[in-house]
């Protein structure tokens, strides 16, 4: 899958909703001055964007201490709106790289539930499978019906080996017992899915603390990636998931997922804003290899509706 | 799931009460703080509009009212509007017709149609005259999602179509149909492929599910945590596949749950059945008046009194209530006994969402340091005293202290602290009885932290008080 297909792709998943965002925008513009109510309405289409409230505001108000000669037009501010979110999510955008020393390098995959954790491993393990890069895969979801199903059929898919239990198995016991294995048998990397989990449940994110500690029995750097998987069609309480799973485990790098729903992701801005955690990759479509680097630049025009 | 909001408003409202008059520029402020509260809670941008224009309008110009402040009347006004978005009564599944009956399910991926699905059937079938249920999964692209119904099913103890591979969902959805018509059962569940793109191409799918199978249900499944996106995907389902109502799933979660409230909003279907967490009986009807109420900060105490009713064993609170109203002395086999039910009613958060006030309670509570791992140390103290002690803390001395903490895995500084709240709750009680049963819970009453736990009496009193002031303070 070229470069190419994957933008063109991305472009037209964000269609529907850049559509509306040029129709609206270039409405409020045509022939008119930025004046309050302009601006009052650019912030509300950013809010309905899923930016939230405090990200809109503040790329509005730049908005308004810009001066534009006279009239301006929906395309001016488009663009300088993509110019700026591209500002702030150029900096994030790193892809994984995995320490070629590390025997393995450790990747812990949490998030909360149906985001797509086992999708994502299964097709990162597919990526570097396809670099020659051993993996392993650590079936360390035990609680939902099936999720070890599914990553065995992903282990099959990628020819990369699956640790796996049964159902119910302690997962930190679990983490563990696949570190050993994947260093016996020298594996570049161990990807550790976990349970899907709502944030708010002190319960299952000390377990999930658990196995991270459970790991740095065995190395002490351990896990060197803490990725945090997002939905792209969530909304205000991706911030709440960052911080509960950032104070709990640490995150270090975030994968969005679903990017070419029909949803804008453009919570994605303001989480940039507020805790400029690098963006691994983005979720573009159902196929094995439809996990993509993060364009920042591509993301923002896109989502503004410029080609 | 709403307390952000409810968080919010009470904020507002509170500055509003202060106040004497209901001014327009009260109104003002209280309503730009409503709209910024709305969309930060993932409300769509439209519903907040609406919202706001008809609390203006029908706010301003309002003669205040005698004997209700400034802001209850806003509130009321609010609470109002949220009520008749979010549909004026609750709505039941539609099981009319010749059996057996299907209910198609639809939704986007990882919205959780298929824990839903597997709770629904749970549901229908253990329901007082329910019929028999079958299950089938027409995710056929999923990597074992067939498998994880099958395994739900077993846990359910609802029948599951076996999977045939290679077959379409149409296909299964007719088979289904057929051997419940051949084998006597009353409702077909239908579990949908989660849809990642609104396209043509999977609606049409699930539209012609509809048609082979002839449901007269179709239930959109949405996350609660949906974003401002919640409207296109509920217009698209209810214009292409005719979704006919809704079910919220993860309420559990801390997103402020707008969601609902767009859904509901554009689309007109009613939110019929929310998920609040992962065991399979974790599904609840949706009640448009108490979700309002909690949105709004005054609690959602109807809720908490059916919760309490269903979970407090007769027995127990029978014991307790006779105890209390004979004055007899309240022991510490009574505290554990109410330690108990707090943990079974969800444990403090689970309760105090359901509590008026709670965005402050609760505040409180992580401030202190009040959680259930701390409930769960109280019961370990309790459960290692023996039953002498329980009934008499007065012979438990040094030593019997050490044995207890020993016992229980504490110090025996917690054991004191124990005693202490005991003491404190002890009085409290007995205030409670001269006060006569009238009025209003105690202060104190709602936090162990503080000495007490909301016993049966204390529910009662609020089940007797539904007008409790929305910032009931504990």
């Amino acid at each position: 899958m070229s470069e190419e297909g994957w933008l063109s792709r991305l472009r037209a998943g964000l269609d529907r909703s850049s559509g509306r965002f040029t129709r609206s925008i270039g409405a409020i513009f045509a022939g008119r001055r930025l004046d309050d109510g302009a601006l009052e309405e650019l912030e509300e289409i950013l809010i309905a964007g899923d930016l939230g409230v405090a990200t809109a505001a503040a790329l509005t108000g730049e908005l308004a201490g810009k001066r534009f000669d006279g009239e301006v037009t929906g395309e001016e501010v488009r663009a300088h709106l993509a110019e700026r979110i591209a500002g702030i999510l150029a900096p994030l955008a790193r892809p994984l790289e995995p320490d070629p020393d590390r025997k393995p390098h450790v990747v812990l995959v949490m998030g909360v539930n149906g985001v797509g954790k086992t999708t994502t491993i299964g097709k990162l393990a597919g990526h570097f499978a396809e670099r020659d890069r051993k993996a392993v895969l650590a079936a360390g979801d035990t609680f939902r019906a099936a999720a070890i199903e599914q990553l065995q059929v992903w282990g099959r898919r990628t020819g990369c080996a699956v640790v796996a239990g049964k159902r119910g198995d302690d997962a930190a016991g679990l983490a563990y017992g696949a570190l050993e294995t994947a260093r016996d048998g020298r594996a570049d990397l161990l990807f550790i899915d976990t349970a899907g989990r709502l944030h708010n449940k002190d319960g299952l994110m000390a377990e999930l603390r658990k196995i991270v500690r459970v790991l740095g029995k065995l190395d002490g750097t351990a896990p060197h990636d803490r990725i945090l998987v997002l939905d792209a069609t969530t909304g205000q309480n991706a911030h709440a998931q960052v911080e509960a799973f950032r104070d709990m485990c640490g995150v270090t790098g975030l994968v969005v997922t679903k990017l070419d729903g029909s949803a804008r992701g453009g919570v994605i801005v303001g989480l940039a804003d507020r805790f400029g955690l690098p963006i691994h990759a983005v979720g573009v479509g159902e196929g094995p290899d439809d996990l993509r680097p993060f364009d920042a630049g591509a993301f923002a025009r896109s989502l503004m509706g410029l080609s | 799931m709403f307390e952000h909001l409810s968080d919010r408003l009470e904020g507002v409202f509170d500055k509003l009460k202060r106040k004497g008059a209901l001014r327009d520029e009260d109104v003002a402020a209280a309503l730009r703080e409503v709209r910024v509260a709305l969309l930060e809670a993932d409300v769509a941008l439209p519903v907040v509009k609406d919202l706001v224009a008809a609390v203006r309008e029908s706010a301003t110009g309002r003669e205040a009212m005698r004997g209700v402040n400034p802001g209850q009347q806003v509130v009321k006004i609010v609470h109002d509007r949220l009520v008749e978005t979010l549909g004026a009564e609750a709505a039941g599944i539609d099981l009319a017709g010749e059996p057996p009956v299907a209910i198609v399910m639809v939704g986007l991926q990882g919205s959780g149609k298929t824990t839903s699905t597997a709770k629904i059937a749970r549901w229908l079938q253990g329901r007082a005259g329910g019929g028999k249920v079958l299950m089938a999964s027409l995710d056929v692209r999923r990597p074992a999602a067939q498998r994880q119904l099958a395994v739900l099913g077993e846990q359910a103890g609802v029948a599951v179509l076996d999977a045939i591979m290679g077959e379409l969902p149409v296909q299964i959805a007719r088979r289904a149909m057929d051997r419940a018509r051949k084998t006597g059962i009353d409702a077909v569940l239908l579990d949908t492929a989660g849809r990642l793109h609104l396209d043509d191409e999977s609606m049409e799918e699930a539209a012609r599910v509809r048609e082979a199978s002839g449901a007269r249900e179709v239930l959109l499944v949405a996350d609660a945590m949906t974003g401002q996106d919640a409207v296109n995907v509920a217009s698209a389902f209810k214009e292409r596949v005719g979704v006919t109502g809704i079910v919220m799933t993860r309420v559990d979660g801390d997103a402020r749950g707008g969601a609902a409230l767009s859904m509901r909003a554009v689309t007109g279907c009613p939110i019929k059945l929310m998920g609040t967490g992962e065991a399979l009986d974790a599904l609840e009807a949706f009640h448009p008046e108490r979700v309002a109420g909690r949105i709004l900060g005054m609690g959602d105490v109807v809720s908490l009194v059916e919760k309490a009713a269903e979970t407090i064993e007769r027995e127990d609170a029978e014991r307790f209530r006779r105890k209390f109203e004979k004055g007899r002395s309240f022991d510490l086999d009574d505290m554990r006994v109410q330690l108990g039910q707090l943990r079974k009613m969800g444990g403090m958060d689970g309760l105090l969402g359901l509590l008026p006030g709670v965005a402050k309670a609760r505040k409180q509570m992580a401030a202190a340091r009040v959680d259930d791992a701390v409930l769960g140390r109280q019961e370990a103290i309790l459960s290692s005293m023996t039953p002498g002690e329980r009934r008499d803390p007065r012979i438990v001395h040094a030593s019997r202290k050490r044995r207890i903490a020993a016992g229980s895995g504490v110090r025996v500084q917690d054991v004191n602290r124990l005693l202490k709240q005991f003491q404190e709750m002890n009085g409290m009680m007995k205030k409670v009885r001269k006060m006569g049963g009238k009025g209003r819970l105690p202060a104190g009453m709602g936090t162990p932290g503080a000495g007490g736990m909301p016993g049966q009496a204390g529910i009662e009193e609020m089940a007797r008080n539904l007008k409790l002031p929305p910032g009931l303070k504990f």
